[in-house]
This record gives structure tokens, C-alpha cells and sequence, in this order.
């Protein structure tokens, strides 16, 4: 009988098997447009390198830098602090080509820290290259293990130091057998997750590195798509950028990685911060995170915003398309990964590995299958809008999941029988249990979804020519044609949009969450 | 007549057997020590426990193929027996129409339902917004709007003190009156089965016993019940 019930699942099954479709069919048009491995180069192995390379120093700059600011920020109570951690969510959602103009501003040639230098008398960096794919990651990445690391110290009991504090630690004690057992616990996580992040990084590449000493493999994929035009090579390639997601993937199986959004992260732990010395280290600490995250995007506000009502009508017009686009693209997220979610709270393993399939691939990846499927069918420019908010979709999903999952088992355990003993089934059972108990999660994910969609730089660049640039697209070609006024205009509209989206599903989905 | 037909449930390694009948408009305890699979027992007749042999029949018709909503039950649960975003009213409707898309005609029933249960002021409000005792009201009216013949309780009072609880026993004998309903009720405390239920069934080590009078039962328990009742 259950397992008749159970069998009945039209939408989930459906919804999964898109999706599978969407993932291993790109993926199959890519190996057999595959040239195996002698097609490559030694570029190529060498974007292979440093794909890795830069990955891990990535990760482990911004795990070990996040330390002391989660500690500090654990300890120390402060006016602006709980702001302060609502800002370490934002860089989620803040478009990656945004953040890049504003490293630019402060980071580069006539930014106020090469002035800085120059006063002194010492040599100026350049952002360009290694370095400033490094700098960016760590950028983004930093808060998200900063959150990350604070969850674990506040995830510490406070019965574990009010212990301490009677037992007379000193701060070196509570660092041995609080602090440090937590964080063998969760930076391995934390450094995972910004790993994984930094493997299928494109948009940083593309904007900051390239050359033979800062190009991913992403980057190479779209080099070889786009310049080259060899389709073979982009395959290969993207073969490559697969395995290195499978090798990832398989690493964190074995690693927890921890929750790095949702709510709760603003609460202090119960930790009286130690006087002395350590009090200015802990706000050395903060400010110098905060002046790292936060003047960026001041320095990118404060020069765009005024230019805003002098943007070109082709920018308002990419504007309107992205927003569409994103739109598009967040309610598919939202109805696959509906479908999947409820379909995985009623036991369907499967599903679930459906679900994460699209960690498998990289968006590059997707969009050169795609490509190689339909290019019989349809041009490059017809195919960059629809393509884009495809792989868009699918992208968003696992983050999606992993919000709908937990969602809607809790909402089968508490409400499944007595819905189930109701004979509420179909659109009844959507419409009167379903979504009003699931709009909190549906907005958050939406706003998420879209948030995302609206800010990727990733595989219209293989597409679309200035006719049809989003947004983001639209402010890389400002940027590349050093159009420094327009661009920064155009990333505080970018942002601004992101930030909207995000906030209109979320407060959306509260508006309507059922008590 | 309720009849289990050799029907057996396994849930991992436990195996739940349970081979009588029940007639109809009986009211029935059942009692047992906790894990031994009271509420295995009332899942089976639900539908929530699929059997792995055997049948369940009511009157000349076989349970076994129909999901839990399809079945003549109305269940109860310890908690969560109502929507919390939905109104007092909307939850009594439910019983009428899974889509809630209610006719004037049976707008009017769930009033009368409510009136019934004395809660026709609360109509429009939430379930936090009533007490524990108020709520279980609410399930109850549910329950006598919808009229199934079968009516399985899961320790649904258990959470109440013990003069609501006598309340709600006795609002649950109205309805079973008036509807001629075939009351389970799983319970732990022998005083609601000697106030409530004439018969009992005692399910121990994996076995639900036919049901046995209740009085006779509880003055003179076998070892196994006597160990439990204390």
C-alpha cells in the first residue's frame, strides 16, 4: 500500500529526469566531441595547474584569515555587529562582476591603495594575473568561511565556558580545549567549500587573469569556444573540468561541510572576550575584514550612483532583459526544485542524486554541450538567451535543494498523515498545505535563485554579442572598452537589482509563510 | 464488523499479529506496554502501516488496497490533528472537502459542527490561539462532520489533564453515539478504558489479543499487563 503511494509521484520523477537529461546529455555531447588528451597543449596543462593551484591557495587563505575575525566576532559584542554579519551573507549574492570593479577601484593601477604605495615610495601592485584571481577569491570567500567558522564557535555550548571561566582558564586554555578540538572540526569543511567554489571560477578568471599564468580551465574552455573555435578542445576540456568536480565531489563526501546561510548566525556566543592586548587584536581584526569586504563596494557606489541617470539606453534595455532572464530562471528553480524536494522527503534516493548532478558540471561545461546539441537547430545568438537561463536554473538547484530539502521533510514528518487521512491530494494539497507552509523556504530560495541568475557572468560570455548582453555582460564589455564612469554606474545598477530580487522573494515568501 | 484477518505488520525486525473481530459500534480500548505496537495496530486499520500478510476488512469490503484518506477511518493523532495556518473552520471543513471549495450548504455543517463542539466564536481563528483542550474540540468536530464508521484514537488526549480529558471522553461518546462510529482508542491509562470502553484490547510481545470486557480484564490482569499496569 505505502509502497503504492509512493510509486505515484509524476511531478518529482518528471522534474528529475529533465534535469538528468539537461546534465548527462550535455555531458555525453561533450565526450563525444572529446579529442582525448593529446588535443592539448601545454597551455592547457598548465590552466589544469593552476586551476588547482590557485584553488588551494584560495582556500586556504581565506580559512586561515577568517579565523581570527569569526573569533573576534564570537567574542566581541558591539553596535553594528549584527549588521556586520548580515553583510558577510551578502557577498552570495553580490555579482561577481561587481565585486571585480570594485577590487578595481580600490586594488588597482590609480585605486587608493597603489596611491597609497606611491606616496611611500614603493612599487605599485598590479590586480592583473594570479594575484588578483587570488585577491578576488578570498574576497568572496572570506566571509563565507568566516560564517562558517563563527557558526562552530557558536555552535560551542555555553555550559562549556561558563565551565572554563570557574575553572580559571586563560585564554590559552580555552584555545586548547575548546577552540581549537571545534575548529579541527570545522575547517575542513569550510576549506572545501571555498575549494569547491574557486574550481569552477570563470568570471574572475575572465576579468582578471587569463594569460598562461592565470588561466582556468574554464577560462581555456571558453578561450577555446570562443577565439579558437575549436569545439574539440573545448570538450576535452571540458572533460577535464567534469573530473575535477568528480574528484570534489568525492572529497566532500568524506567532509562535513558546514551551514554557511540561514538564520540564527547573529546570536553572540556567551564569551566574555579576554581584556588587554587581545581586545585590540580582535578589532584590528574586525576592522580590517570590514574595510576589506565594505570599501570596495563604497568605492563603486560612490563613484557610480551619481552617474546613474546617465547610463545609456543599451544598459537600462540589458537591465530589463537580465531581470527578465532571472525571473525566468528562479521560478524554473523553484518549481524543479519544489518537485524534487517533496519528492525526496517521501524517500526517493534517486531524486536526490539528481538533484546534485549539476555540481558535476561546470556552467562552461553545460553551455558548450548545449551548444554542440543545438547548434544544428539554432545560431549561437538565438541560443544565448534560453541557453543561459537554463544552465542558470540547473545551477541554482543544489543551492536550492539544500534549502527545500530539510523543508519539506519536516513538513511530510508533521503534516504528511494527518494530509494523507484527509484525502488531501494533487493541487488541494499544493495549494492548502504545500505552499503556504513552505513559503518561507520557497522565497529564500527564490530570492537566492534569482539573486544568482541575475548577477552570472558565465555562459552568456560564450553566446552573446552586444545585441543581446545581460547585464553583467554589459558591464564586463564597459569595463574591458575602460568606459571606468559607465562601469561604475552600471555595477551600483547591477548590484542594486541583485540585492532587490533577493530581497523582494524573501520578503515575499515571509509575507506569506503560514504562523 | 472490523476484521482482522490474520493481518501481520513487520517494521524492521518487530512483527505486529492480530487475528479477531470487531463489532460494529463497539468501543475498544487498547492498552499495552510502550514499543509493544498499539499504535502499529491502529496504523494497520489507517493505512499508515502497510500489512505484510493477512487482511483488514470493514463489512464486506478489504482495506488492504485503499490509501489512508479512502478509508471508512477518521484518526486522530497525539498532536498535529490540525493545520496551524489554517482557520478553526477551515480545518473542520476539510473533513467535508480536501480542497476546502465548501458548498453554502456544507458552510452551514461546519458551523453546526462547531456549534456542536461549543467553539461557533472561534470559527475564524488560528489553532495557537486556542487552548490544548479547545483544540482537541476542534479535531473532534472534524471528526463527527466527517462520519466515518471507523474512528482509530492515538493517544489523542494523553497531552490533556485529567478533567479535559474526562470533557473530551465524553464529547467522543456523543459522537460515537450519534454516528454509530466503531471507536479504537489506544491508551495508557486503565482508568480511560474502564470510563470509556466497554472492551479491550491488550497488545503485548508483537500480539494484539482479542478484545476482552474491560472491568473483568483490569481486575484480574494476566502477568504480562499486570507487570506493566503496576
Amino acid at each position: 500500500m505505502a509502497s503504492r503511494l509512493r510509486a505515484i509521484d509524476p511531478a518529482g520523477t518528471l522534474a528529475a529526469a529533465a534535469l538528468t537529461a539537461l546534465v548527462l546529455g550535455t555531458l555525453a555531447a561533450v565526450a563525444i566531441q572529446a579529442g582525448g588528451p593529446g588535443g592539448l597543449g601545454p597551455w592547457d596543462w598548465r590552466a589544469v595547474w593552476f586551476t588547482l593551484w590557485q584553488a588551494v591557495v584560495s582556500a586556504t587563505l581565506s580559512a586561515v584569515l577568517a579565523i581570527p575575525v569569526a573569533r573576534a566576532l564570537a567574542r566581541r559584542r558591539f553596535a553594528g555587529r549584527a549588521v556586520l554579519v548580515t553583510l558577510l551573507g551578502a557577498p552570495f549574492i553580490l555579482p561577481v562582476i561587481v565585486a571585480i570593479m570594485g577590487l578595481v577601484s580600490v586594488f588597482g593601477r590609480s585605486g587608493i591603495v597603489n596611491e597609497a604605495l606611491a606616496a611611500l615610495g614603493l612599487p605599485a601592485l598590479s590586480i592583473y594575473g594570479w594575484q588578483g584571481v587570488i585577491l578576488a577569491h578570498v574576497f568572496f570567500n572570506l566571509p563565507l568561511a568566516v560564517r562558517m567558522i563563527l557558526h562552530g564557535w557558536q555552535a560551542i555550548p555555553a555550559e562549556r565556558f561558563r565551565l572554563a571561566r570557574s575553572l580559571g582558564f586563560a585564554p590559552a586554555d580555552i584555545g586548547r580545549h575548546l577552540e581549537r578540538p571545534m575548529l579541527r572540526e570545522i575547517l575542513p569543511g569550510a576549506w572545501l567549500a571555498v575549494f569547491l567554489v574557486c574550481l569552477t571560477s570563470f568570471a574572475v578568471a575572465l576579468a582578471l587573469g587569463g594569460g598562461p599564468r592565470a588561466t582556468t580551465v574554464e577560462l581555456a574552455i571558453y578561450q577555446a569556444f570562443r577565439f579558437d573555435f575549436d569545439m574539440g578542445k573545448a570538450a576535452t576540456l571540458g572533460l577535464i573540468q567534469v573530473g575535477l568536480c568528480l574528484l570534489a565531489l568525492i572529497l566532500s563526501a568524506r567532509v562535513a561541510i558546514p551551514a554557511a546561510f540561514g538564520s540564527g548566525m547573529d546570536r553572540a556566543a556567551d564569551l566574555r572576550g579576554p581584556p588587554g592586548w587581545r581586545r585590540g587584536a580582535d578589532g584590528i581584526a574586525i576592522g580590517l575584514a570590514a574595510l576589506f569586504l565594505l570599501l570596495p563596494m563604497l568605492s563603486v557606489i560612490l563613484q557610480g550612483a551619481p552617474r546613474l541617470h546617465d547610463l545609456p539606453v543599451s544598459v537600462w534595455q540589458a537591465a530589463l532583459r537580465s531581470v527578465i532572464m532571472a525571473l525566468i530562471s528562479a521560478a524554473a528553480t523553484l518549481v524543479l526544485g519544489l518537485a524534487l524536494a517533496l519528492s525526496i522527503a517521501r524517500g526517493h534516493r534517486w531524486v536526490e542524486a539528481a538533484g546534485m548532478l549539476p555540481l558535476v558540471a561546470s556552467p562552461l561545461v553545460l553551455g558548450t554541450g548545449l551548444y554542440l546539441m543545438l547548434r544544428g537547430i539554432a545560431s549561437p545568438t538565438e541560443l544565448a538567451l534560453p541557453v543561459t537561463v537554463a544552465i542558470n536554473a540547473a545551477m541554482a538547484l543544489p543551492f536550492a535543494l539544500r534549502i527545500l530539502i530539510p523543508a519539506a521533510r519536516s513538513l511530510r514528518a508533521d503534516y504528511g498523515r494527518l494530509a494523507d487521512s484527509l484525502a488531501m491530494h494533487g493541487t488541494a494539497r499544493l495549494r492548502l498545505l504545500t505552499l503556504p507552509r513552505l513559503a518561507r523556504p520557497l522565497g529564500f530560495a527564490g530570492g537566492l535563485s534569482a539573486a544568482l541568475a541575475m548577477g552570472d557572468l558565465g555562459v552568456i560570455t560564450l553566446f552573446a554579442d552586444s545585441e543581446n548582453a545581460t547585464l553583467p555582460l554589459k558591464l564586463y564589455q564597459l569595463m574591458n572598452s575602460y568606459r571606468m564612469a559607465d562601469a561604475a554606474a552600471c555595477a551600483v545598477l547591477l548590484m542594486a537589482i541583485s540585492f532587490a530580487l533577493f530581497w523582494i522573494f524573501d520578503r515575499g515568501g515571509r509575507a506569506h509563510a503560514a504562523i | 464488523m472490523l476484521r482482522f484477518d490474520r493481518a501481520e505488520a513487520r517494521l524492521g525486525s518487530f512483527v505486529l499479529r492480530a487475528d479477531f473481530n470487531i463489532a460494529p459500534g463497539a468501543r475498544v480500548a487498547v492498552i499495552g506496554p510502550s514499543g509493544s505496537g498499539k499504535s502499529t495496530l491502529l496504523g494497520m486499520v489507517s493505512g499508515f502501516v502497510p500489512l505484510s500478510s493477512g487482511g483488514i476488512g470493514w463489512r464486506d469490503r478489504d482495506l488492504s488496497p485503499l490509501p489512508p484518506g479512502e478509508r471508512p477511518v477518521s484518526i486522530l493523532f497525539q498532536d498535529q490533528n490540525l493545520f496551524p495556518h489554517l482557520s478553526v473552520a477551515q480545518n473542520v471543513g476539510l473533513g467535508l472537502r480536501p480542497d476546502l471549495k465548501l458548498s453554502a450548504a456544507q458552510t452551514r455543517d461546519v458551523q453546526a459542527a462547531l456549534d456542536q463542539v461549543g467553539l461557533s466564536a472561534m470559527a475564524d481563528r488560528r489553532p495557537a490561539q486556542l487552548s490544548g483542550g479547545q483544540q482537541s474540540r476542534v479535531a473532534l468536530a472534524r471528526v463527527a462532520l466527517r462520519a466515518r464508521p471507523i474512528l482509530l484514537l492515538d493517544e489523542a488526549f494523553s497531552a490533556l489533564g485529567p478533567a479535559l480529558k474526562a470533557d473530551m471522553l465524553a464529547l467522543l461518546a456523543r459522537i460515537a453515539d450519534e454516528t454509530g462510529a466503531t471507536v479504537l482508542m489506544v491508551t495508557h491509562d486503565p482508568d480511560d478504558a474502564r470510563a470509556f470502553a466497554p472492551e479491550t484490547v491488550v497488545v503485548i510481545d508483537g500480539v494484539a489479543e482479542p478484545p476482552v470486557p474491560t472491568a473483568p480484564l483490569l481486575d484480574d490482569p494476566p502477568p504480562a499487563l499486570a507487570a506493566y499496569l503496576g
